[in-house]
């Protein structure tokens, strides 16, 4: 089969790889239709993400059609039109009954690496390096997927494959994000990051009630997007001061909830800032440039909430401690448990109440996948989210 | 909390001294009291009653023999205490040799008789000595792991599934297989790479149902081991607690060339990686793979894992 595999940093390609096998009782085979580049491919491809080997296969978003399924997985069979989560997660662990499939506590057969950076091993992820399972990705022509009864659920016909790949990640990422603020009526919410995550996480904020949104970003096409699809307020922070702009727009309060969907590269207005967290990273001496992080702590009212799901793989340099500490901030993070949300969130799509694929600006062939790493990285011809057509 | 207390097995604290540190602090003691009690008839009977030196000279080594028979009676440092008694004989058999020169007669009869008696319990001491210093680095070799897991079923069930010696395989990487001859006895087998295996007997020597099991290899086998597993109600109903301690003498040579390969440069992850995959298997059915780590409870795979990589282009 074709598939997309990690050859270096910058470089990927689409190689020729021996078709998947099921391999556990529990796994099936899909035959994908939609598959899509992630913000969180994109530190693969920059090669932040440690563990990763020339030839892994990418992509963790992804649907299609099961093909086989192992002897243990009953509620699917072969013709089944799914949509399956990024992490993978087994369902009978404490952690999976307790809702938290993120992290699982048996998805990662080399959670011994992992433990050794992060004390404790966080579930498998598809395509998303050797320290966090070394499962191939779904940039492909099939993939196997573990644990086939627990993650993945069925679309109905009437959900379009560019609705429905939105459950994979960006849609609940979002949506957990403005979850985690616990929004109350008459809240500001306050969205670092317009790219997919970041415009689902505002689309949510308004689902969920919030009386004002407010978006910041550095690219007007997509500050443009969360002000003609959310009606959020933007703030551009290559022209503003942030923290100034918040506290004039909340007279002084700062926003209720702050949530990061920017993760470990950012970018900064001020170009010394910029400077000093990208050479540190680049010397590998911290792993992240957490602008974002550190601005939505600043910015976030007093006895506040900030809401982590950009992505961080590591270390965090100068994490503004007194201010936290000091105004009694409340921090919730993780990566998505997205089983959680897949059903209640495929019912308000099919209901109407939002259609996440406002966000997808190019669809191409899998062949196409180079090309397009290179435009959602470079951010051309106003790219916001790659969908590629198996 | 229960806490896991030490498995008894004397064959991982060495080999045990033929004369016992106590045994000689005994000695000692007598030898010294006796001297100091009665130096008149330790003089006559040693053969050295006519040197006016052996009045101050015997009270002197009967006092030696208390320190000795102290220190060795306390049980600290026995080796070092074994080794002084060792230098005393030294100097006893030196003056002895001095007597003897000296000396005809009767007189010389008893002093080379003296000389004698010192000389096998110089003899006694010397080997005392080794042993114990052998034994000291035995146990210093011996290499001990406590490693736990939390499992999300009950005690019963982790319990039934590990007293089936014969699941073991399924989750130790460098098990090959275990067999049970009966209720008590098992033969295990290990692979490392390069095909070196290991084999042993082993016996299950408490079994207490749903709570642990002690086991220990036979006496005879190269790779002397044992261990215990519990299985602890986790609280908060969050399952079981199973908790391993592991003990094994790794030998020198060939042998332990072969179990140290077996089991890698860090025993103690290897073992806590055998725990997830006994987690995984009571928990999902399996232990779980992945296209880096196909095969699943392979160590030598998950260190060798590698990608998808592009087919060869016959195969395109
Ligand atoms: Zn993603
Ligand atoms: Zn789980």
């Amino acid at each position: 089969m074709k598939a997309t595999a990690w050859m270096g940093t910058d470089s990927v390609k689409v190689i020729d790889v021996p078709d998947p096998k099921i391999m556990n009782a529990r796994d099936a085979i899909v035959r994908i239709s939609t598959t899509a580049i992630c913000g969180s491919d994109l530190h693969l491809y920059h090669g932040y993400i440690p563990a990763m080997r020339k030839g892994d296969i990418l992509g963790h978003e992804f649907m299609g059609e099961v093909v086989e399924v192992g002897p243990q997985v009953r509620n699917l069979a072969p013709g089944d039109r799914v949509v399956v989560p990024f992490p993978i997660a087994c369902g009978h662990c404490s952690s999976c009954q307790r809702g938290l499939y993120s992290v699982c506590e048996n998805s990662n057969p080399n959670a011994g690496i992992a433990e050794k950076i992060m004390g404790h091993s966080p579930a498998g992820i598809f395509g998303y390096s050797h320290l966090l399972g070394g499962y191939a990705g779904g940039q492909a022509e099939y993939a196997r997927v573990p644990f086939a009864d627990v993650g993945p659920i069925k679309v109905p016909d009437e959900v379009s494959d560019d609705q429905a790949v939105m459950l994979a990640d960006v849609f609940p990422t979002g949506y957990m994000g403005a979850e985690m603020c616990d929004i109350k009526p008459g809240q500001v919410i306050a969205v670092w990051g317009a790219g997919p995550v970041g415009l689902l996480a505002a689309a949510s904020a308004r689902l969920l009630g919030a009386e004002r949104v407010i978006v910041i970003d550095r690219f007007p096409y997509r500050l443009r997007l969360a002000e003609e699809h959310i009606d959020a307020e933007t703030i551009n922070y290559d022209d503003v001061d942030v923290l100034d702009a918040l506290n004039a727009m909340t007279a002084g309060r700062g926003p209720d909830a702050c949530i990061d969907a920017v993760g470990l590269e950012g970018h900064h207005g001020n170009a010394a800032m910029y400077a000093y967290d990208r050479a540190k990273q680049a010397a590998r001496v911290e792993t992240e440039r957490p602008f974002a992080l550190r601005q939505a702590i600043l910015a976030c009212r007093s006895g506040g909430v900030v809401s982590v799901v950009g992505a961080y793989g590591g270390f965090v340099d100068k994490f503004p401690m007194g201010a936290f500490m000091n105004r009694s901030l409340v921090m919730r993070t993780g990566q998505c448990h997205v089983q959680r949300y897949t059903r209640p969130l495929l019912e308000r799509i099919q209901r109407g109440e939002i259609d996440p694929s406002f966000i997808v600006s190019h669809r191409m062939p899998l062949r196409d996948a180079p090309k397009g790493y290179k435009i959602f990285q470079k951010k051309q011809d106003d790219c916001t989210k790659v969908l590629l057509k198996v | 909390m229960s806490r896991v207390d030490t498995v008894l097995l004397p064959e991982l604290d060495g080999p045990v001294p033929a004369t016992p540190p106590s045994a000689l602090g005994l000695l000692s003691l007598a030898l010294g009291v006796g001297t100091l009690v009665a130096p008149g008839p330790v003089a006559r009977l040693t053969g050295v009653d006519d040197s006016p030196a052996a009045r101050a000279v015997l009270p002197a080594i009967g006092l030696r023999e208390l320190g000795s028979a102290a220190g060795l009676l306390s049980g600290r440092r026995p080796a070092g205490w074994a080794w002084s008694r060792v230098a005393g004989d030294a100097m006893d058999l030196t003056l002895l040799g001095r007597a003897l020169a000296d000396r005809g007669g009767a007189r010389r009869r008893r002093v080379a008789l003296t000389t004698l008696a010192v000389a096998g319990i110089t003899a006694v001491d010397v080997l005392a000595a080794v042993r114990v210093g052998q034994a000291r680095r035995a146990r210093a070799r011996v290499i001990r792991l406590e490693i736990a897991v939390t499992v999300n079923r009950s005690p019963a069930e982790a319990y039934r599934f590990w007293r089936d010696m014969e699941n073991l395989p399924r989750f130790m990487a460098h098990l090959e297989s275990v067999r049970a001859d009966d209720l008590r006895r098992s033969h295990w087998i290990a692979r490392g790479p390069a095909g070196h295996r290991v084999e042993w007997d082993a016996e299950i020597i408490d079994d207490q149902p749903n709570k642990s099991i002690t086991w220990r290899s036979l006496p005879g086998t190269g790779v002397p081991n044992a261990g215990r597993v519990c299985f602890v109600p986790a609280p908060g109903d969050r399952g079981t607690e199973v908790r391993v301690e592991l003990r094994y003498a790794p030998p020198a040579g060939a042998l332990g060339r072969a179990v140290a390969k077996i089991l890698g440069e860090e025993p103690e992850q290897q073992v806590r990686d055998d725990l997830r995959r006994f987690k995984q298997v009571l928990e999902t059915g399996e232990v779980i793979r992945s296209e880096g780590s196909p095969n699943g409870i392979s160590v030598r795979q998950q260190a060798m894992q590698r990608p998808a990589q592009p087919l060869p282009a016959s195969r395109r």
